[in-house]
């Protein structure tokens, strides 16, 4: 239940639907000019595509599980505003912390979200993932809905959250069977905050730490 | 255990289910929980945790030792081919009439040509399992989450899915016609599924209970979140997070 950005995703297994919103993607940002930028159900989809596809290279590197977690923070850097991420997470404290001890507490959150979620890339090994349906909810972003088949799991169902940032699309949260990386990291954050007396340095320091 | 009797008082257990039904109707959002009894539920936690490390995941992993995977999938199939008659009970008492045809369905397939359920054609047909819980058929009735609680030995519930997992253990249609001996083959297969679902899910269930920095209220977060979701069926705007909210 806890969420896993690793899905593995072979040439195969891109479907039709797939293809579909990476053309319309291609077709969509060609359009592109002078007019404001608004997110499409495929666009969204095919940043998932390309997430999805990304990771499934890394997993089937052979690499070693450091190397990895490394190109996993990349990948997470390249495709997701993780500070946004990371003030979300944090919640009411983010406003009231210090710009040191934000961009302290931004970056260990990186590395710990890597190292915790990268440690787990075995278990998606071999899965496949289904794009079954997408719902925009407009400023909010849209949820691309997919059910992920693994061989040691029954198909469950797997939700990214894409978000549209200044004309950038980036990915925002993930749900695994309803179970949401931002509130599992929130519960996790909120505790170590609490027992490093509220201290967002702190909490950074003890972030820098686990995963 | 001292904290059993303020558990079970029933006259608690009547005002968190009926009483707060109304304010957690609602409360379907993120993070929102309503945990009156979190000092007692944290004390039964621990003694879960307790189970856990002495009991349930050494015989976990001995159990996925001995038998080979076939064996461990013919477990877990006959234990959700049981589960069928309760389900079909359920979807009736929820007028779900497709949910009530899955169950029989399945349940006469898996049982006929799945051999006694230890095979599970019917997902090859078409027919995935829809199981259901008499907390399921509550929500359907209207009745909201109520107080989370976990239970010993169960683990994270909420009010009213812990009145709905007592209605089920009475009511289950296997367990009032089979009788002696095959009541016990019933109870060994589903005291086995605890094993495997133990061992499947140990990524998941390590993460939480062993992983984190505080299990008890990691738990929390999962469990609402996935039975939220689950009996909800599809996401709304107020089940995602806003992103905008802290940049």
């Amino acid at each position: 239940m806890n969420p896993i950005l690793k899905t593995r995703l072979n040439s195969s297994d891109v479907n039709r639907r797939g293809l579909l919103a990476l053309s319309g993607a291609a077709a969509a940002l060609s359009l592109i000019g002078s007019r404001a930028f608004a997110m499409s159900i495929a666009q969204a989809e095919a940043l998932i595509f390309e997430v999805t596809q990304e990771v499934q290279s890394v997993i089937n590197s052979g690499k070693s599980e450091s190397a990895m977690i490394s190109d996993f923070e990349r990948i997470f850097d390249r495709y997701a505003n993780v500070q946004a991420i990371a003030a979300t997470v944090l919640g009411p404290p983010w406003r009231s912390a210090s710009s040191s001890d934000k961009s302290a507490y931004v970056a260990s959150f990186k590395g710990y979200l890597s190292r915790k979620y990268g440690k787990r890339f075995r278990e998606f090994q071999n899965a496949k993932i289904e794009v079954t349906n997408s719902k925009d909810f407009g400023r909010k972003g849209i949820f691309v809905q997919s059910t992920v088949a693994t061989p040691i799991y029954a198909p469950f169902p797997v939700e990214w959250h894409v978000v549209e940032r200044s004309g950038r699309l980036e990915f925002f949260d993930l749900s695994i069977e309803g179970v949401k990386l931002i509130s599992t990291e929130r519960t996790e954050v909120r505790a170590l905050l609490n027992s490093n007396g509220g201290s967002v340095g702190k909490l950074a320091q003890a972030l820098s730490r686990l995963g | 255990m001292p904290f059993a009797h303020q558990l079970l008082n029933p006259a608690l257990v009547v005002a968190l289910v009926s009483g707060l039904s109304a304010c957690s109707a609602t409360g379907t959002g993120d993070s929102e929980f309503y945990d009156p009894l979190e000092p007692t539920n944290r004390a039964i936690h621990q003694f879960n945790k307790g189970l856990d490390v002495i009991i349930l995941d050494p015989a976990s992993r001995a159990y996925d030792a001995v038998l080979p995977e076939p064996v461990e999938d013919m477990v877990s199939n006959a234990a959700s081919n049981l589960g069928e008659p309760s389900d079909a009970v359920n979807r009736l008492l929820q007028g779900d009439v497709e949910g009530l045809l899955v169950s029989v369905g399945r349940f006469g397939i898996n049982s006929v040509l799945g051999i006694a359920g230890l095979f599970d054609p019917a997902t090859g047909l078409g027919i995935p399992a829809r199981p259901t819980d008499f907390g399921e058929t509550l929500h359907v009735w209207g009745v909201g989450e109520g107080a989370y609680v976990e239970l010993p030995l169960l683990g994270p519930s909420t009010a009213r899915d812990a009145v709905g997992r007592v209605v089920d253990v009475l009511t289950d249609p296997v367990a009032i016609l089979v009788g002696p001996p095959e009541i016990d083959y019933v109870l060994v297969t589903r005291t086995l599924d605890t094993a495997d679902k133990r061992h499947r899910y140990s990524f998941v269930v390590d993460g939480i209970l062993y992983e984190s920095a505080d299990s008890y209220a990691a738990a929390r977060t999962a469990y609402l979140q996935n039975r939220r979701a689950s009996l909800k069926g599809e996401v709304d705007e107020s089940d995602i997070e806003d992103p905008f909210e802290f940049q």
